[in-house]
């Protein structure tokens, strides 16, 4: 961010109230807002819409969007800023990174922020589902924004081909290997044609396995966020599921699977099914060739799915008054009539429950009722996977699950060895 | 010229670079050294001097010794092969072959793609089944395999995409150094019947040594620092199949954020390009006496 | 050059090298054409060819849309043009006193130059932007080049060339009274040009396709460079679009793909006549 730019008379801005026209649109106070987009593309647009549409209605302070690539890439700029000592005033990131910033120092709890009684009902607004990732040690540190969900998509004609009804996806961990065992076809050869299912294990496995877990009756980590239990037996239970499709039914791909081809997979139709994100849902819409459907994750034990995705925090390093005109910005940009908007556009689940009653929505799911369908899955939702030294402890569970899958380590072994390093990560944190 | 004058011209004219030089290479190198033998700071808690326990860490540390492995891996993997097409294709475009200058322009445009950009499409290509390198082997009945995905082969495919990238560059360098071999040497040892084979043993190859050399030594330091890819390919997965040191040093860097152990990891790398480079200051240097 | 060259490949092997030296001219012209084919055609022939396939310009269209292609350009080109004038400046002086000044610590001087043959950028990361911070120079195009205007490689380079410069034609223009940066300026610089266009060739493509710096040190489109700019289309996390990555890795490598065809002659025989070797 460009911090030549800032102006002293930041500093005259009455923290919480600035009367229009008392500071001049020159004299307009930067709010650095750190994105996790690339420059270009339709969200820089809806996102510089919201930065002018709200310096409108505020015209002391102008909320500047600086787009910063990947989340990987937006936390490193984050940081490496933090770190010399100018960080963004706020900024989105991913809902797991909490501890990480938390330990770094780098952000402030929002319950500074939240004086009125609009303010604490504003707070109380959001789905909790997203609030576990949002907050610990009875504090505040993330507003949820961009939030996703882990969903099954599959292929109608796939269905039909195969002898399924093709409006009925699979309800339990039985029938969607039922489905997939008749949804895979081999040739003459025996080589396979099309896959059952594909549940892919590239980049961050654990994401998507925390779906199995979380069905097999499983909870993967505390919300003090410094224990976890990576060898307990629904654990390795809905591991050795995962691995069975692919080893012993063949109806999964072998070998780790990439999740940047996946939807890609699914519209070559090499897959039937695929799990992946709701994030995916306008991507699939634009490029399948086939009808297809959105349906909650099967259940095992019970339904379930990590929460994912991007949540707003505020930094440390930066101005009072900047932090204040941040948190009014993030106000603003979560009413329900916005929340349901951006929704709308990018296909992330509308982060509060009178989102979904606004008009706009109202109109949106009934000409589209797929989307409702990661709101409906959102009681069954739980947190993202999420400790202090997340992306430490993350990779020795990824580790663990890659090496099961590629059958360099028997399912039990390898959650044990994975909980072995979480812990040794996690005992300066006791 | 005064001997006083001589100091100081001579410190003149490269000082404009040694100040470049200390303030972006050598004050962060000097401080990266010192992190190693302190402690993380993190948030309120300030770095405490650690002595060497994060080196003592590494050595308990599985994935650095899988990221050296496979560094080591990667080098004997893409070193030789790069040097060996390197020379061959140079050999070929010298040759006046059919269409030299477009083979010359196939082998060297890697060089010119960006990598982040290529390592998509050579994505595209080890794609299970309906990627190019399935499509192709389907056409001879072969099996789809999940190419990055199986810990067997994953860091034999990140080799390729690297000797791919570099060998048209290395290309060059032969071209330039076959070009000044004089053809009179190829007519005298024509006229005493040498096999072609026997020119190359042993008049052609002894001639390139230099150039083998500085290819080598560029291989060899490229072998430590090019991971671009991986971030596209792999990821460093499957369980740590493709984790190259300097990947692992951005990942416990910019990932876990542990600076003091990416310090300590960063001077082992920096260790080993040092070796490469003492390798290369001498026997440059000494080549230059031939001359 | 024309006399015939009695190891030049003749019948059944002139024909075997040919055929190898094309099938392996596919392979590593295969990324290319591969891009080439993906973005002149409808998505959903990005994985599959069929000689009939329609062409399209519609992916053209989608990338220019969706990112400022132009600016991009315009400012690689400015931070590739300021790293290599930078480069050569400095390069040339420190070059020139190594070759020829036999100064008091001149060979611990050198051994801290070629220091920075193995210390690279990357891992430096967080220091050199504590430094841009201070420098102020965040989010400029001095702040992406700064770090690589002193090039070892080029010091290196050019002081092996300069030594190789007769001692006799230096203390001719000596004796012509000729200042130490009038004799580099006439004598050493013309002889070197060589040498300054295959140097010039390598960093150019380097700084092209430089990417993690300037991800990091830029913010604004003003100042990033193309290859942060490309990165908006090869972020996976919502699968990847094989097309438009295509389309906008060719609109970036186009301007050196076409420079290098058409002043390749010239490259090849600068690093003739450069001798690297």
């Amino acid at each position: 961010m460009d911090r030549r730019q800032f102006i002293g008379g930041a500093s005259a801005l009455a923290v919480g109230a600035m009367a229009p026209g008392a500071v001049s649109a020159q004299a307009a106070q930067e709010i650095s807002f750190f994105y996790p987009v690339a420059v270009g593309g339709p969200i820089t647009k809806l996102i510089d819409a919201y930065a002018a549409d709200f310096q409108k209605d505020n015209p002391g302070v102008a909320v500047k969007p600086i787009y910063a690539g990947s989340y990987q890439e937006t936390i490193v700029k984050a940081l490496t800023a933090h770190k010399s000592g100018t960080p963004p005033v706020t900024s989105v990131l991913l809902s797991t990174d909490m501890f990480t910033l938390i330990d770094e120092d780098a952000i402030i709890p929002f319950d500074e922020f939240v004086k009125t009684d609009a303010d604490k009902a504003w707070l109380k607004s959001f789905y909790p589902a997203f609030m576990e990732n949002s907050q610990t040690g009875g504090k505040t540190w993330g507003i949820p924004f961009q939030r996703s969900t882990v969903v099954l998509y599959w292929n109608k004609e796939a269905f039909k081909e195969a002898g399924l009804d093709p409006e009925k996806p699979p309800q339990t961990w039985a029938e969607q290997l039922d489905f997939a065992q008749k949804l895979t076809k081999r040739d003459a050869a025996g080589n396979v044609t099309q896959w059952g299912i594909q549940i892919p294990s590239s980049g961050f496995p654990y994401w998507l396995f925390q779906g199995l877990t979380t069905q097999a009756g499983a909870i993967l980590a505390n919300a003090a966020g410094n224990e976890v239990k990576l060898d307990a037996p629904e654990v390795v239970e809905a591991l050795q599921y995962w691995i069975d499709l692919a080893q012993k039914h063949k109806v999964h791909p072998p070998g780790v699977t990439e999740w940047g081809t996946t939807p890609k997979d699914f519209f070559e139709r090499k897959i039937a099914m695929m799990w992946t994100t709701t994030g995916n849902l306008t991507n699939v819409r634009n490029n399948a060739k086939f009808p297809f459907g959105v349906a909650m994750l099967p259940a095992g034990k019970r339904r379930g799915s990590p929460t994912g995705g991007g949540n707003f925090y505020i930094f440390k390093k930066s101005k009072p008054a900047e932090q204040q005109a941040a948190f009014n910005f993030i106000k603003w940009i979560t009413t329900p009539e916005r929340a349901a908007r951006w929704g709308i556009d990018t296909g992330y689940v509308a982060v509060r429950a009178d989102a979904w009653d606004t008009p706009a929505m109202k109109d949106y799911v009934a000409g589209f009722p797929a989307a409702a369908v990661a709101r409906d899955q959102l009681p069954h939702a739980v947190a993202e996977f999420s400790t202090h030294d997340n992306q430490r402890v993350t990779k020795a569970l990824n580790d663990g699950l890659q090496a099961a899958i590629t059958g360099a380590k028997p399912p039990a072994q390898a959650m044990k060895d994975a909980q072995t390093e979480a812990m040794r990560i996690l005992k300066d944190y006791k | 010229m005064t001997r006083l004058s001589r100091h100081v011209t001579g410190w003149l004219l490269v000082l404009p670079a040694m100040a470049f030089l200390a303030l972006f290479t050598h004050w962060p190198a000097l401080a990266t050294f010192i992190d190693s033998f302190w402690s993380t700071p993190k948030g309120r808690r300030p770095a405490r001097f650690v002595g060497a326990e994060n080196y003592q860490h590494m050595l308990s540390d599985p994935v650095f010794w899988k990221a050296a492995w496979n560094n080591l891996i990667f080098a004997i993997g893409t070193v030789p092969a790069s040097i060996a097409l390197a020379l061959l294709m140079a050999v070929w475009v010298n040759d006046r072959l059919t269409g030299r200058t477009l083979l010359r322009m196939a082998y060297f445009t890697p060089t010119i793609l960006p990598m982040i950009a290529v390592a998509n499409i050579w994505l595209f290509f080890f794609t299970p089944d309906y990627g190019l390198l399935d499509q192709l082997r389907g056409l001879f009945g072969g099996q789809p395999w999940p190419w990055l995905g199986s810990a067997e082969t994953a860091l034999a495919c990140v080799i390729v995409v690297a000797v791919w990238k570099e060998a048209g560059f290395f290309m060059i360098f032969y071209l330039a150094a076959l070009q000044q071999i004089s053809p009179t040497l190829g007519e005298a040892a024509a006229l005493e019947g040498a096999s072609r084979w026997t020119y190359f043993r042993r008049v052609q190859w002894p001639l390139l040594m230099p150039t083998t050399l500085f290819v080598f030594v560029n291989a060899a330091i490229n072998a430590f620092r090019m991971v671009d890819h991986i971030f596209v390919l792999t990821h460093g997965g499957p369980d740590n199949a493709t984790t190259l040191l300097l990947y692992y040093v951005y990942e416990v860097g910019f990932k876990f954020w542990d600076t003091a152990y990416a310090a300590a990891l960063t001077m082992v790398l920096l260790i080993a390009l040092a070796l490469i480079a003492a390798v290369q200051f001498g026997v440059i240097e000494r080549r230059a006496h031939y001359r | 050059m024309s006399r015939p060259d009695p190891y030049a490949p003749r019948g059944l092997a002139l024909t075997l090298e040919t055929a190898g030296a094309w099938l392996l001219a596919i392979v590593w012209i295969a990324p290319l054409a591969y891009a080439i084919w993906t973005a002149f055609h409808p998505q959903e022939f990005s994985t599959r060819f069929v000689w009939n396939a329609p062409l399209t310009l519609e992916n053209f269209a989608r990338v220019l849309e969706a990112a400022p292609f132009g600016r991009y350009m315009l400012n690689t080109f400015v931070y590739v043009t300021f790293v290599l004038a930078c480069q050569l400046v400095l390069c040339t002086l420190a070059a020139y006193g190594f070759a020829r000044y036999d100064f008091f610590g001149a060979n611990v001087a050198f051994a801290l130059v070629l220091a920075q043959l193995m210390i690279m950028p990357d891992v430096l990361i967080v220091e050199n932007y504590r430094t841009m911070t201070k420098l102020d120079l965040v989010d400029t195009a001095p702040g992406i080049a700064l770090p690589y205007v002193a090039s070892a490689f080029g010091v290196f380079l050019l002081r092996q060339t300069f030594k190789s410069v007769p001692k006799e034609l230096d203390d001719a223009a000596r004796v012509e009274g000729a200042s130490p940066l009038q004799t580099l300026w006439r004598v050493y610089i013309p002889l070197a040009r060589p040498v300054y266009v295959a140097y010039a060739l390598v960093s150019i493509s380097y700084h092209w396709n430089n990417f993690l710096w300037p991800l990091i040190v830029t913010n604004s489109v003003e100042a990033r460079p193309l290859t942060v700019g490309l990165q908006i289309f090869a972020g996976v996390d919502q699968g990847i679009d094989w097309s438009v990555i295509c389309t906008a890795t060719l609109i970036s490598a186009a301007p050196l793909l076409v420079a290098f065809l058409m002043f390749q002659r010239q490259f090849v025989q600068s690093f003739m006549r450069a001798g690297i070797r």
